[in-house]
């Protein structure tokens, strides 16, 4: 069962990097390596904000973007190009085939955001010539964009399940956007009543909180981060994977192929 | 020469000189409509509604609008514009998107404060920037600083300025000289060497080369404004004890005792009009000054010193 899984997540990875998505990097590096040199030049005393903000805001665009165009079609393509069939017809369970789409996504991302984090540490090191300890913090905010990744993997996944891929990109970027705004949500909850904030409440706990798992702006401050945040943010975000999952499970389970 | 090379060669051809062709156009349409690139206007000035646009990237939005505000003071700095309309709420949003953001208050406030053209003008503004960013970081003692330094040379207001640095010398580990500060502008915030510790406390408190150099030039300053002060009440004595104007510096210094006539900070001897007003040789070398400049003297771009 899991060599099966192993399997789909690998093929999935080495399309990925098949598709080219790793060129994104170069990209990356041009526009941290511009930051780090001009910045400097056109304001005044923000350079390693700039190295650390920029860094990490792109980490986590590149990745929202990577994610969400690559998830939608993880399904659909397969069943447009009719491979679908052919693995179906081999001894793999279906939910087997969306979890192996899901780590394979899931593991190029980790691969991409490594090769980033490689590149934020060298322009940080450019600007500031030396590493101090709270900039370690930055492998903090790393984990918690992952944690976003995984997050918005399942979910284009499970919208991918179901729709069809241009619908599937605003669903996801929807609720990307909406995930981000999830706290004001909460916030206009507690301002209105009755059926209004039982729904407004509902709907603030359905769509992911995105920005408990924001810690740039601390981050770029070397403010600490709580051990308590990473342990719960980590809870919340494998939980709500999970939840997405089951759910682009179950409809894959039940769709008809035919 | 097969047909596939000639299509790449042709397209190559056509691509270059379309590049080229749309880059003459562009800079062509620009010299026909001047000013209209440099608009003096931002589009979303509430600091909420651009937080909440920015998708909770705030703190590269911060770098973005605190480089906007940076390069909109420069520029305007330069063309010793006199309207500094944007800067204010460059700053706010700035601020707004990340309260923690320090060289936005240090700088802010010397760009929103003085008056034009080295600053927009605006001190009410940049004390509103000033207790905004200490009501964010309330155990920052540079910002109560930075504010008093407001209230003291723009303002005038003393009892103001010594508040706040009283305010300051309490927050933990805040430099001792706030609290020589609050004192001093009780007793002695008029006199020259209290305008002189209050810059030397800012050069030595800082290791930024602008805020340094902003320093150096405002201590030449009061040293020019110090002589020209003096020099002025000399040749007054003068003229009360002669009943007239004199001729040259050399003739007060001579009924003064003075070993010489004195030197501005350059080492150039201060001059004397017909109307016996003492004037600094190069005001364009001193750029602060209020005292010693020819009548209707409108100054230059300040050339910055690094040395006290």
């Amino acid at each position: 069962m899991s060599g099966r899984i192993v399997h789909i997540a690998f093929n999935t990875f080495r399309e990925a990097v098949r598709d080219r998505v790793l060129y994104n990097l170069i990209a990356f590096a041009l526009l941290l390596s511009g930051a780090a040199i001009f910045v400097g030049q056109i304001s005044i005393e923000i350079e390693r904000l700039v190295v650390v903000n920029l860094g990490l805001t792109a980490v986590s665009l590149f990745g929202v973007v990577i994610a969400i165009f690559i998830g939608i079609g993880l399904v659909s393509k397969e069943i447009e190009k009719r491979t679908l069939y052919t693995v179906l017809s081999r001894p793999v369970r279906r939910w087997e085939f969306i979890v192996g789409k899901f780590f394979g996504l899931a593991g190029t991302l980790v691969v991409n955001t490594f090769f980033m984090a490689i590149g934020v540490f060298g322009a940080l090191l450019y600007v500031a010539h030396k590493f101090s300890g709270p900039d370690s913090l930055i492998f903090v905010a790393l984990y918690f964009i992952v944690l976003q990744f995984l997050i918005i993997c399942s979910l284009a996944l499970l919208f991918s399940s179901f729709s069809s891929p241009l619908l599937s990109a605003v669903f996801a970027f929807s609720l990307f956007v909406i995930g981000s705004f999830a706290d004001d949500l909460r916030g206009f909850a507690t301002l209105t009543s009755g059926i209004t904030r039982w729904i407004a409440t509902g709907a603030a706990y359905l769509v992911p909180n995105f920005s408990a798992l924001n810690i740039v702006s601390a981050v770029a401050h070397q403010q600490p981060i709580a051990g308590q945040l990473v342990l719960q943010n980590t809870l919340y975000a494998l939980f709500y994977t999970a939840m997405a999952l089951s759910g682009a499970v179950l409809i894959f389970e039940r769709r008809n192929l035919k | 020469m097969n047909a596939r090379l000639r299509t790449t060669i042709v397209a190559a051809t056509c691509l270059i000189v379309s590049l080229n062709a749309s880059i003459i156009l562009l800079r062509n349409i620009d010299r026909i409509r001047p000013g209209e690139i440099a608009e003096d206007e931002l589009y979303i000035n509430s600091p909420k509604m651009v937080k909440r646009a920015s998708l909770g990237f705030d703190g590269l939005m911060a770098c973005i609008y605190w480089t906007r505000a940076v390069q909109y003071f420069g520029h305007r700095h330069y063309q010793r514009e006199y309207s500094y309309n944007e800067l204010a709420p460059l700053l706010e949003i700035t601020t707004a998107l990340d309260p923690q953001l320090m060289p936005a208050y240090h700088f802010g406030a010397s760009f929103l404060a003085p008056a034009p053209p080295n600053g927009a003008g605006q001190p009410d503004r940049a004390i509103r920037l000033m207790e905004y960013g200490i009501q964010q970081n309330p155990d920052n003692w540079r910002l109560y600083y930075d504010l008093g330094f407001v209230y003291y040379t723009e303002l005038r207001d003393f009892k103001k300025a010594g508040e706040v640095f009283a305010r300051g010398s309490r927050v933990p580990n805040a430099h001792p000289f706030l609290k020589v500060l609050a004192a001093d502008m009780a007793e002695h915030a008029q006199d020259f060497s209290t305008a002189r510790l209050l810059w030397s406390a800012a050069y030595e408190s800082s290791q930024d080369t602008n805020i340094r150099q902003n320093a150096v030039e405002h201590l030449r300053a009061i040293q020019v404004e110090e002589d020209v002060t003096n020099l002025q009440n000399a040749v007054s004595r003068f003229v009360e004890r002669n009943g007239r104007i004199p001729t040259s510096l050399w003739e007060v210094a001579s009924a003064e005792h003075l070993r010489g006539v004195p030197v501005d900070p350059d080492g150039i001897p201060y001059e004397l009009s017909i109307d016996g007003q003492v004037l600094v040789a190069n005001p364009d070398n001193f750029p602060f000054i209020t005292k010693g400049t020819p009548p209707g003297y409108k100054p230059g771009m300040p050339t910055f010193h690094t040395k006290r």
